[in-house]
């Protein structure tokens, strides 16, 4: 219930919060909104020697379009995502799946980025970025360097981060009249997705499907084959090993991956 | 580390340790207990309380991270000649809470939904309130005071039997 | 113009709205000044022996006042607790502290005293215990066959206690019967998991009394309670209850935590608090229900049931608690509202590597239930025979005479069939099945469900001699306000406003000059708390003859006081006073009767017997056939409780019951692998029902009064929790019963509805 002790350092920059993650290292963790976390950290899963606070730097938040893509502020908060009249108009997709996250007091303090890092396989934005084929800018001691979402999850809660690091925005295309379909099966409204589907322009993602967030490559496949939606839904599970909780064993989880991508892809939200 | 914050409008200046939850700040610091701790993985929303005016889970926040903002509370909904807020009439008159543990909580987080939404349906509201869990109401009747803190329950819908 | 039967809005509210209410966590008392904490080293196994336990650490960490062991309890001559009841095997004892063996995880194995609050869950993580494991009996299976071994080897069995006598069963039960159904089902496991979790403070006061701050639902019973595990003496104890955030049974009496921290308090000399955290609460408080049942029903074809066998295994965890005896009640209740000629129910309970089994709303009774309505069900689809159909022909008609059934219940009064009729008229349960039948024909995805119970249960009992009852003292003070004292001990019921209702029914006093005291022993000393829904019949009848017997004392001392004959004088209530018949002019307001001397009157209202509400329910239900998610969207209830006193508050207590019975059909569930590791131990991942999976309900109004009270009051509390779980249940399997699916056990999870559906099909094929 309570972390254990920490230190705690307010960055007032990027550049800042930088030298600080480089002065101690391991032992710090960068901390915006805290909902991924602090809840570790209360049942001690997660015990930083370090916290370095980075919700005041200006420069992380916010929301502007850049060309073709909309970049979005690590410290961006879901509630401000979901309400943003430029991300509904725009990516839609996100708008919609930053709206899903946990419940509305999680979201007023939840960040996209401290998800993105934080890379929960079974979290929505994570599945998300993914599904858009997005990007994350990482700012570290060498400057600025662009990784894409397929090659930004590493694991489960590991990412293409290093220590020194810190994701600093997050990048996705422009498409508002892209097709897209959302479905997040959960059995009470503000749980972790059992399993999850984010389809938009042929791309599929997966939730909780995995160690990371999947792309369905056999759904895709079929897609571009010209198999409709049903047909390349039965694709779904292919290549995954899922595993399994009371609430679901690996068939059903299977089974749920490919209902739900039929649904996503019929530009179902759920 | 000092902290400077304005609770329930008045300033504050205190010295406290950096994981000092802002529940337990505004419990044994400041005195203001009735938001509760009612869980441990920020899912039950008994402590939620209004940060820069947004419902927040105080259990989840660090009183260093309320530095420099204001926080409200369910003692402070309420004006100063004692009237109670709309939302809390609303509880009070539609039965809303019975033990009540996580009624402050709920008040708040009814308060920050119609600050944001002033004319939510019924589903609205039950999605409003998926981060505050109560066990002893059923939300039967905490959504019927929000939907009337809203103004949305007219007259013949006052009681809830529908035949006797 | 009468305050019964209106909805009057609680006089505690505003405080409970704006400052909070005052929970035990909340109590600022100068007795508590300098306070210490204690946090509980807990078991991180199921079953295991304690090889050693090493304080060192912990106690050389900052802030840290002591540690204590089983150990330090033993040498102070603290004995393990009993079984409550002696017909349970008294060899089952439970240290307050774990001294050679754990059997649960959680179970206390140590305490750490801190100064402060945060250094308590610093200090407890340097507490080194090494366990040697033992297997785990972690289903009740393991425990009667013995594979997993005994958790009590001084006990000789893992059996706590058996009720009904199974070589009395009769093999030609079902004998004459066209259709007999059989099946095995899930009651399962639920955690009560009140919002307040629970808590304790504790001081010793220089005069060597304890005074003990600790939610609970009798501080009377909590105080018998710690007096026992504490062995003190009655008059150095003194429990007061703050405000209750809730409690579902499973705060009766007192835990081990509450009993060590007073200990500790006298100990160091220094006042006490504790505080638990949900995961500890999870892990600890008493779980409920946890029966398997076996029913067999038989009947005619034309939907008359015969015959019905329950067969209960319930899981008691691994210290008979409560959950031991409830098996009793439930056989107690095994018809039901239903007239069955012949019908039979064995129960055994069994200890298990996990949590203690209690009480929990209803406790034993929704069991029963569930069971019967179920079986009713099943029955219905073998025969061919619409449910309601089938209950209609089946339930006992109107009676208001008292009913005795074969199991030895006697039902006070009931009208099952009127409140079934009701019930389906409100539903509109035609309509229901023409859109059932539509969508079966169109093949849809979301199917409709449609499911009933019909329900009776046990309200109010007493094991007194005499038969139940409740004190009440109501007294009249000169400022013409009145104190009323009461043995009951709300936590959400709002007996502070009705109380204050039934008083100033009889004696004009306005309810907001009325103040209701309970829960302090020094105050209060005797009292049977609140629970089995027994206040208001008790209580409140308690209250209601307290008022009527203190104007009796009012009316001699009016009469002296006015030189007339007490039958000459007429009490005005609206008035608050007496007057002399025929001379308006001439009155004595009550309030001044208690000038000269106090006016108060102490009473016990004794009950003849426990009373029996009733119901029908209807639940509606929507079932993705795809992914086998349960939607409910409709509950249809009607809960016969008598007389209302405040609408407003018994419709509360019936959604919170709705609710909490709904939840537990197809949501909640308490979970163990098979080595007794808890995997629902936090909010997050036991599936506690939120806002978004109930919806509004609708509730119909019937009220059949009882005799046995002046008020007509039977009770509400838990009325709710029992009619829904079936019906809920019910409705899931009736929505999908035309692909082949006769059962699915609760919570009926999506995946448990898929696999049915699937196992269906294959069936269906083969």
């Amino acid at each position: 219930m309570i972390p254990a002790t920490f230190d705690y350092e307010v960055a007032d920059s990027a550049e800042h919060a930088l030298s600080l993650l480089a002065e101690h290292g391991e032992d710090a963790k960068l901390l915006a909104g805290g909902h991924s976390l602090l809840p570790m950290m209360k049942v001690r899963l997660a015990q930083p020697a370090v916290l370095v606070d980075i919700a005041r730097v200006g420069e992380l938040s916010g929301i502007r379009s850049d060309g073709g893509e909309l970049v979005i502020g690590a410290t961006t908060r879901h509630a401000d995502v979901a309400g943003s009249d430029l991300v509904r108009a725009e990516v839609p997709l996100l708008a919609y799946a930053a709206a899903q996250v946990g419940d509305p007091q999680i979201r007023h303090r939840g960040t996209i980025g401290g998800s993105l890092a934080h890379a929960d396989p079974s979290a929505d934005l994570p599945m998300t970025l993914l599904a858009l084929g997005g990007s994350v800018e990482i700012t570290g001691p060498a400057g600025v360097r662009t990784v894409a979402a397929d090659d930004f999850f590493a694991g489960p809660f590991e990412t293409a981060l290093s220590p020194d690091e810190l994701l600093s925005a997050v990048r996705v295309p422009r498409g508002g009249d892209v097709p897209w379909g959302y479905q997040k099966f959960v059995r009470r409204a503000n749980d972790w997705a059992i399993v999850a589907v984010a389809a938009y322009d042929g791309r599929v993602a997966l939730a909780n499907m995995g160690g990371t967030p999947l792309r369905a490559l056999g759904v895709e496949e079929a897609l571009r084959g010209g198999a409709s939606a049903a047909e390349a839904a039965a694709h779904a599970a292919d290549g995954t090993s899922p595993g399994y909780d009371f609430h679901a064993d690996t068939e059903y989880r299977k089974h749920l991956a490919r209902v739900l991508t039929k649904r996503a892809l019929q530009g179902e939200t759920g | 580390m000092e902290i400077k914050l304005t609770v329930n409008g008045t300033a504050r200046s205190d010295e406290v340790e950096p994981r000092l939850l802002l529940v337990h700040y505004l419990r044994e610091v400041c005195g203001l207990r009735a938001a509760n701790v009612g869980c441990d993985t920020t899912s039950c929303g008994a402590c939620t309380v209004l940060l820069d005016g947004e419902s927040v889970k105080s259990c989840t926040v660090l009183a260093v991270q309320a530095n420099g903002r204001s926080v409200t509370t369910a003692e402070g909904l309420v004006a100063e000649d004692g009237t109670m807020s709309a939302v809390q009439q609303a509880f009070r008159e539609n039965h809303g809470l019975q033990c009540g543990f996580c009624t402050p909580g709920m008040v708040m987080a009814a308060t920050s939904l119609l600050a944001e939404n002033p004319d939510p349906t019924e589903q609205q509201v039950r999605e409003g309130l998926e981060g505050n869990f109560c066990r002893c109401t059923g939300y039967h009747n905490i959504v019927r005071a929000v939907l009337a803190a809203a103004g949305k329950l007219s007259g013949a819908e006052a009681s809830s039997e529908v035949g006797a | 113009m009468s305050i019964l039967g209106t909805r009057v809005l609680r006089t505690e509210d505003p405080g409970f709205l704006t400052t909070g209410a005052v929970y035990t966590e909340d109590v600022q008392d100068e007795r508590l000044a300098g306070a210490c904490y204690v946090h509980f080293v807990r078991s991180t196994v199921a079953h295991a022996s304690i090889l050693s336990i090493d304080t060192s650490a912990a106690r050389d960490a900052d802030g840290v006042v002591a540690v204590y062991t089983g150990k330090d309890l033993a040498e102070a001559g603290l004995a393990p607790v009993k079984p409550m009841m002696p017909n349970m095997n008294q060899k089952m004892v439970q240290p307050l502290l774990a001294t050679d063996v754990v059997r649960f995880v959680g179970e206390p194995v140590a305490a750490v005293v801190t100064e402060e609050m945060y250094q308590g869950e610093d200090a407890i993580e340097l507490v080194d215990v090494d366990y040697g494991i033992l297997p785990a009996v972690a289903t009740m299976h393991q425990a009667v066959s013995g594979e997993r071994g005994l958790l009590f080897p001084d006990a000789e069995t893992n059996v706590v206690v058996k009720f009904g006598d199974e070589s009395e069963t009769n093999p030609d039960l079902f004998e004459g019967c066209e259709v007999v159904v059989s099946e095995v089902i899930q009651n399962q496991r639920v955690a009560p998991a009140p919002m307040e979790s629970r808590s304790g403070a504790a001081a010793w006061g220089a005069d060597g009394r304890l005074t003990a701050w600790i939610p609970n639902q009798g501080a009377q019973g909590t105080k018998g309670a710690l007096v026992g595990m504490l062995g003190l003496k009655p008059e150095d104890v003194r429990i007061i209850t703050p405000d209750v955030g809730g409690a579902f049974g499973a705060k009766f009496g007192a835990d081990s935590e509450h009993a060590v921290i007073c200990w500790i308090a006298r100990q160091l000399g220094r006042p006490v608090r504790w505080s638990e955290t949900r995961n500890e609460n999870l892990l600890v408080m008493p779980h409920g229900r946890a029966q398997e049942q076996k029913v067999t029903i038989g009947g005619m074809r034309d939907g008359t049931v015969l015959a019905y066998r329950l067969e209960v295994l319930q899981d008691c965890g691994a210290y008979p608690k409560a959950g031991a005896f409830l098996p009793m009640l439930t056989r107690l209740m095994t018809p039901g509202p239903y007239e069955i000629p012949h019908a039979e129910a064995f129960t055994t309970s069994v200890v298990t590597n996990t949590t203690p089994v209690g009480a929990y709303r209803g406790a034993g009774r929704p069991e029963a239930a569930a069971a019967i309505d179920r079986a009713m069900d099943l029955f219905a689809d073998a025969a061919g025979v619409d449910p309601a159909e089938v209950r209609r022909k089946n339930l006992l008609p109107k009676f208001t005479e008292p009913h005795k059934t074969a199991f030895g219940a006697v039902y006070d009064s009931g009208d099952y069939v009127t409140a079934l009729e009701k019930a389906l008229a409100a539903a509109g349960y035609d309509e229901l099945l023409a859109e059932q039948a539509r969508r079966r024909a169109a093949g849809d995805t979301l199917q409709l469900g449609i499911g009933l119970s019909s329900y009776v249960e046990i309200t109010g009992p007493g094991g007194e001699a005499g038969g139940p009852n409740e004190n009440s003292t109501v007294e009249v003070h000169p400022d013409g306000t009145a104190t009323i004292l009461t043995g009951t001990s709300p936590h959400g019921q709002g007996h502070q406003t009705v109380w204050a209702m039934l008083a100033s029914e009889e004696l004009g006093i306005p309810i907001e000059k009325i103040t209701v005291k309970w829960g302090d022993t020094d105050l209060v000393p005797r009292g049977g708390g609140t629970g089995g829904s027994r206040s208001l019949q008790l209580g409140g009848a308690a209250v209601q003859q307290a008022s009527r017997e203190l104007l009796d004392v009012a009316r001699e001392r009016a009469a002296a006081s006015l030189e007339a004959s007490p039958s000459d004088l007429i009490f005005d209530t609206e008035a608050s006073a007496f007057t002399v018949k025929g001379d308006p002019d001439i009155s004595v307001p009550l309030s001044s009767l208690a000038e000269a001397e106090r006016l108060f009157v102490h009473t016990v209202f004794t009950s003849p017997g426990p009373t029996f509400p009733f119901g029908s329910h209807v639940a509606v239900v929507d079932v993705d056939t795809e992914t086998g998610k349960v939607f409910l969207r409709r509950m249809v209830t009607v809960d016969d409780a008598g007389t209302v006193m405040n609408p407003l508050l018994a419709e509360g207590q019936r959604h919170g019951g709705i609710a909490q019975g709904a939840a537990q059909a197809f949501l909640e569930e308490v979970v163990y692998d098979d080595d007794g590791n808890p995997l629902t131990a936090t909010f997050a991942d036991y599936p506690f029902l939120s806002a978004t999976e109930v919806p509004s309900f609708d509730l119909v109004g019937m009220e059949t009064p009882t005799s046995y009270n002046p008020l007509g009051a039977k009770g509400i509390g838990e009325a709710g929790s029992i009619g829904s779980t079936p019906a809920v249940q019910n409705a899931v399997i009736d929505a999908v019963s035309h692909l082949g699916v006769r059962h699915i056990d609760m919570p009926t999870s999506p995946q448990r509805v898929w696999r049915a559906i699937q196992a269906a099909n294959g069936s269906k094929e083969a």
